[in-house]
C-alpha cells in the first residue's frame, strides 16, 4: 500500500512543482509588491472597474456560446462520418487558433469588420471553433456506435438518441471546451484592442493599461486579483459540475462511418465546406495579401532589420518541441492525479492547473521577473519561453485527457490489479492506449500554442531569439510595402506549418486502442 | 562514502559562493573587464540589434561580448527595470523615451552618467544627468501623395484643417493609452493649442469624424489608403516616406507618402546605466559606443530613426524623401509624467463620451 502512495507522490509531485515554482510563486510575489502601495479611494475608478468587469464576463460568455454555436456542424460531421477529407478539415479548422492577433486583426479591418461588438465577437469565434471541434469531436467519435443501435432498436428516433445519448456522454468534453474557451476571451486582450477601438476593454486591456502605461502597479494587481477571482470562481463551478456528471462509459476505437444516403451526404458536405469557408475568408484577404511582389523568396535572404526570416521557423518548431513536451508530460501526470483521487484536493489541483490560462499575460511576465532569480537566476534565461507556453498549454493536455480518463470503468483498473500488475503497468497497458489520442490532441494545442504565442512572451525579459510570431511583429513595426508582404507571407508559413503538425499528429498512433 | 560526499559537494559550495562574492566590485577599485555586459532593450531594438550584429564592433574594439535582452515594449521594458531595480536583470537600457523617463529616474534606476561624446549632441536632446540621448524621430502626419492627386484635394495646411469635416473624416490616429505615436500626437496638439484650446480641438475632431485606432500598424496597415483602407492620413513617423521607398516591392523613384510639418513630435530615446551593475564603467563604453558616429550611421536604416551625432551622415534616401520638422513639439519629462494620467482619461471622456 505504501509503495503505491510514493508512486502517487512522485506522480503529483512534478505538476506541483512546476506550477507552484512558475505561476504560484511569481503571481503572489508580484501581486505583494503591487497590493502592499494600495490605496483605495480614488475616485471614478470603481465606476470603470464595474463597467470593465462586467463587459469582459458577458462578451467571454457570449463569445463561448457563438463558438458552440458555429462550431456545433464540423463537430458533428466529423465526429459522426468518415468522408474524404475528414482529417484535412479538422486540421485546417486549427490554423486560425495560432495567427498572430494583429494579422487576424488587418485581415477583419480589411473586410470592413470593425470597431464593434459584433468584430470582436466574430474573432473571437474565429480564433476558437478548433477548441470546440477537436476537444469535443475526439470523445464524440469514439462513442461504441452499438448504444445507438440498442437504442434505436428500442424504438428511439434520431433527436432522442442525441438527447438521451449523445449529449450526456459528450457533456464533460463539452464543458471542458466551454472552460478553455470562456477562459481565452475571458483574457482577450490583442482583439479587442485591434477590433474593439477603444469603446471597449477587457479587465486584461485595463491590467495592461494600469501596469504598463500609466504605472499604476497597486491598481492593476486590484483587478489582477479581481480577474483571478473571477476565473477561479468559473472554474469551481466548472469542475464540480464535471465531477456530478462524469460518468464511465465504454470508448469505441472509433469507426465512424461513410454517410450512406444522400441527405447525409448533403448535410456532411454542408457542414463542412461550409464552415471551412466561413474561416477562408479572413484567410483568403491574408494569402492574397502575401502574393503582392516576392515575400516567399525573400524569407530566405538576409534582412538587415529581421535577419534571415526562415531560420525563425527553425526557432519557433524548438521553441515548440520544447513546450510540447513540457506540457504533455506535466499534462498528463496532472490528469492521472485529477482522475486518480476524487475530492477536494483534486479539484483545487485541477483549478490550479486552469488557472495561467485565465491570468493576465503581464501578471505571469512581471512575477517572472520578480520571482525568478531564486535560487538560480532564470530571468532573461531563454528557457523561460517555452516554461511560459507551456504554463499556458498544460490546460489544454489536462482538459482533452481528463474527460477520457474519466470515462475508463475503474473495474478494468481493479481488474488489472488484480491481476497482478504494478500501478505504472495499469497506466501503461490501460489509460495510456486509451488517453493516447486525446494526449495526442492536448500535444497538438500545446504545439500549435507556442508556435503562434506572443502575448505571454512579450511580458517576459528574453534574449533575442527570432520566432515567426515575433518577425510577424517586428516587421508590422515599420512601413514599407515589403515589411507588409513579408508579414503576411510569414503568417502564411505559420498557417501552413500549424497544418502540416496537426495533421502529422492526427495521424499518428501510440500503442493499439482496444475495445473493451 | 556518504561522509565524503558530503565534504566534497560542500567544498564545492564553498567555492561557488567565494567565487560571486569577489566579482562584488570594491569600491575606489578600478573594475577591470567583464567578459560580457547586458543591454536591456524593447523588443524592435533588440531584435535588429541582433539580426543586424550592432554590436559585433563593440565586442571587436574591447573584448566584452553584449548580451541582448528584449523586454516587450517600451513601456513593459521600463516596468521590469523598475520592478529589478535591486537585483537589476541588465546593466544598460536604451529605448526610454520621454513619456517614462521621469518615472524611472524618480524611481532611481540608473546611475549618473555623462559621456565624453556629449559635445556632439545638440544641446536641447539633452534632458537629463542620469541618461544619454542616442536617437530621435518625429511623430507626424503622413499623406498618401496619390490619393490626394487622384481626387484632386488639396493636402491639409495645417492641424486646424482636420476640424472641419472635409479633412477631420479622412484622418485615422492611434489610441493615447495604447499607443506611443498615439500619445505623442495628442503632446503635440497639447502643446499646440494648450491647456486651455487641446479639448476643444480634440471635441472638433471627434465631431469632424476623426478615426481612432489602438496601434501604429492597424493605422498604417489596416486604415491608410496606401495598404487598401479609407484614410489618406495617418499618423506615423517623419521617417516612413524614406521607408516605403527603401521597403518597396519594386524600386521606386519619389516616395508616394510624405509628411505634414505641422503638428509633429518629437520623440528621443535615451540609454543609461542601470543602478546596481556590477560594471558601470564598461556600461559608460557601451553607451559612448552607441553615440560613436559608427553605431550612429546605422541607426537609420536599422530602426528608422535619426542619429543625435551631429556628425553622422544621413542616407540619401531620408535626405530626399522627408522633412526634418524645423520646429516639433516637445514638452520636459515632468510635465508629461505629472500629467500624462489625466490627459489620457480627459481625452478618452471627450472621445467616448
Amino acid at each position: 500500500m505504501s509503495k503505491i502512495r510514493w508512486g502517487w507522490v512522485a506522480v503529483a509531485a512534478v505538476p506541483t512543482i512546476f506550477i507552484g515554482y512558475f505561476f504560484v510563486y511569481p503571481v503572489i510575489r508580484i501581486l505583494g509588491i503591487g497590493l502592499s502601495e494600495l490605496s483605495i479611494g480614488a475616485s471614478g475608478v470603481e465606476a470603470r472597474l464595474l463597467r470593465v468587469g462586467w463587459f469582459t464576463l458577458w462578451q467571454a460568455t457570449l463569445s463561448t456560446i457563438l463558438t458552440f454555436v458555429a462550431a456545433a456542424p464540423l463537430t458533428w460531421a466529423v465526429s459522426s462520418y468518415e468522408f474524404k477529407g475528414r482529417r484535412l478539415a479538422t486540421a485546417l479548422v486549427t490554423v486560425p487558433f495560432v495567427l498572430p492577433t494583429v494579422v487576424v486583426g488587418t485581415a477583419f479591418v480589411a473586410l470592413g469588420w470593425r470597431e464593434s461588438i459584433g468584430a470582436i465577437l466574430a474573432a473571437h469565434v474565429f480564433f476558437n471553433v478548433a477548441v470546440v471541434v477537436r476537444t469535443v469531436s475526439t470523445v464524440w467519435s469514439r462513442i461504441d456506435p452499438r448504444l445507438f443501435e440498442a437504442a434505436r432498436v428500442l424504438g428511439a428516433d434520431s433527436r432522442q438518441v442525441f438527447r438521451t445519448i449523445t449529449l450526456p456522454l459528450l457533456r464533460p468534453a463539452m464543458a471542458a471546451a466551454a472552460s478553455i474557451v470562456f477562459l481565452f476571451t475571458f483574457t482577450s486582450f490583442g482583439v479587442v484592442l485591434i477590433l474593439g477601438g477603444f469603446q471597449y476593454a477587457t479587465l486584461e486591456v485595463e491590467i495592461y493599461r494600469q501596469a504598463v502605461t500609466l504605472f499604476d502597479l497597486p491598481l492593476a494587481a486590484a483587478l489582477a486579483i479581481v480577474q483571478l477571482v473571477g476565473v477561479s470562481a468559473a472554474l469551481y463551478a466548472y469542475s464540480a459540475y464535471q465531477e456530478t456528471r462524469s460518468v464511465s462509459w465504454a470508448l469505441d476505437s472509433g469507426s465512424n462511418r461513410r454517410p450512406a444516403t444522400g441527405r447525409t451526404k448533403l448535410a456532411v458536405g454542408l457542414a463542412t465546406v461550409g464552415t471551412l469557408a466561413a474561416l477562408a475568408i479572413p484567410l483568403g484577404v491574408l494569402v492574397s495579401r502575401s502574393l503582392a511582389g516576392s515575400p516567399y523568396a525573400r524569407m530566405f535572404v538576409d534582412d538587415p532589420v529581421v535577419g534571415r526570416p526562415i531560420a525563425a521557423a527553425g526557432n519557433s518548431l524548438l521553441f515548440a518541441v520544447v513546450a510540447m513536451c513540457l506540457a504533455t508530460v506535466v499534462g498528463l501526470m496532472a490528469a492521472a492525479v485529477i482522475t486518480g483521487r476524487r475530492g477536494a484536493l483534486s479539484r483545487w489541483f485541477d483549478l490550479v492547473l486552469m488557472l495561467p490560462l485565465g491570468t493576465s499575460a503581464v501578471t505571469i511576465g512581471f512575477g517572472f521577473i520578480v520571482a525568478l532569480d531564486w535560487p538560480v537566476d532564470l530571468r532573461a534565461t531563454l528557457w523561460l519561453v517555452p516554461v511560459a507556453h507551456a504554463l499556458v498549454a498544460v490546460p489544454f493536455v489536462v482538459r482533452s485527457t481528463v474527460p477520457t480518463l474519466r470515462s475508463i470503468e475503474p473495474e478494468t483498473r481493479e481488474a488489472a490489479a488484480v491481476l497482478g500488475a504494478s500501478p505504472w503497468r495499469v497506466w501503461r497497458e490501460i489509460d495510456l492506449p486509451i488517453v493516447s489520442r486525446a494526449a495526442l490532441v492536448g500535444a497538438g494545442f500545446a504545439f500549435v500554442i507556442s508556435l503562434g504565442e506572443f502575448g505571454a512572451t512579450s511580458f517576459i525579459a528574453r534574449p533575442s531569439t527570432a520566432t515567426i510570431p515575433t518577425i510577424i511583429y517586428r516587421l508590422l513595426t515599420r512601413p514599407g510595402a515589403s515589411s507588409f508582404g513579408m508579414a503576411m507571407a510569414m503568417s502564411v508559413v505559420l498557417a501552413a506549418i500549424t497544418a502540416a503538425v496537426v495533421l502529422a499528429l492526427d495521424r499518428a498512433r501510440v500503442g493499439d486502442i482496444g475495445r473493451f | 562514502m556518504r561522509q565524503k560526499r558530503q565534504v566534497v559537494t560542500t567544498l564545492a559550495l564553498l567555492m561557488v559562493v567565494s567565487a560571486a562574492c569577489s566579482d562584488e566590485p570594491t569600491p575606489g577599485e578600478q573594475e577591470g573587464t567583464p567578459e560580457r555586459i547586458t543591454l536591456l532593450g524593447h523588443d524592435s531594438f533588440i531584435q535588429t540589434a541582433t539580426a543586424a550584429g550592432a554590436f559585433d564592433a563593440f565586442t571587436q574594439q574591447t573584448g566584452v561580448e553584449v548580451a541582448l535582452v528584449a523586454g516587450g515594449d517600451a513601456g513593459t521594458m521600463v516596468n521590469q527595470a523598475v520592478l529589478t531595480k535591486d537585483n537589476p536583470i541588465a546593466d544598460v537600457m536604451f529605448g526610454i523615451d520621454d513619456t517614462f523617463l521621469s518615472r524611472a529616474v524618480d524611481e532611481g534606476v540608473f546611475l549618473p552618467y555623462e559621456s565624453p561624446l556629449s559635445s556632439m549632441i545638440p544641446d536641447e536632446l539633452v534632458t537629463s544627468d542620469r541618461v544619454v540621448p542616442i536617437d530621435y524621430g518625429d511623430v507626424c502626419i503622413n499623406y498618401d501623395k496619390g490619393w490626394f492627386e487622384e481626387n484632386d484635394v488639396e493636402v491639409p495646411a495645417d492641424l486646424d484643417a482636420f476640424r472641419d469635416e472635409a479633412y477631420g473624416r479622412l484622418l485615422t490616429v492611434e489610441h493615447p493609452a495604447t499607443s506611443s505615436p498615439g500619445l505623442a500626437f495628442l503632446i503635440a496638439t497639447i502643446d499646440a493649442y494648450g491647456e486651455d484650446g487641446w479639448k476643444e480641438y480634440w471635441a472638433d475632431l471627434r465631431q469632424a469624424g476623426v478615426n481612432v485606432v489602438s496601434d501604429w500598424d492597424t493605422a498604417y496597415f489596416g486604415d491608410f489608403t496606401r495598404y487598401g483602407g479609407d484614410s489618406p492620413l495617418v499618423v506615423s513617423y517623419a521617417s516612413s516616406p524614406p521607408a516605403e521607398v527603401i521597403l518597396a516591392e519594386e524600386p521606386l523613384e519619389t516616395a508616394p507618402t510624405a509628411v505634414l510639418e505641422d503638428g509633429c513630435y518629437r520623440q528621443v530615446e535615451y540609454a543609461g546605466i542601470l543602478a546596481g551593475t556590477e560594471w558601470p564603467v564598461t556600461g559608460g563604453q557601451l553607451i559612448d559606443y552607441m553615440l560613436s558616429v559608427e553605431f550612429q550611421e546605422t541607426i537609420p536604416l536599422n530602426w528608422f530613426v535619426f542619429p543625435v551625432n551631429e556628425d553622422a551622415t544621413l542616407p540619401d534616401e531620408f535626405v530626399e524623401h522627408t522633412v526634418i520638422p524645423s520646429n516639433p513639439s516637445r514638452l520636459p519629462a515632468e510635465e508629461i509624467a505629472e500629467n500624462r494620467e489625466r490627459w489620457i482619461d480627459e481625452w478618452i471622456s471627450i472621445m467616448e463620451g
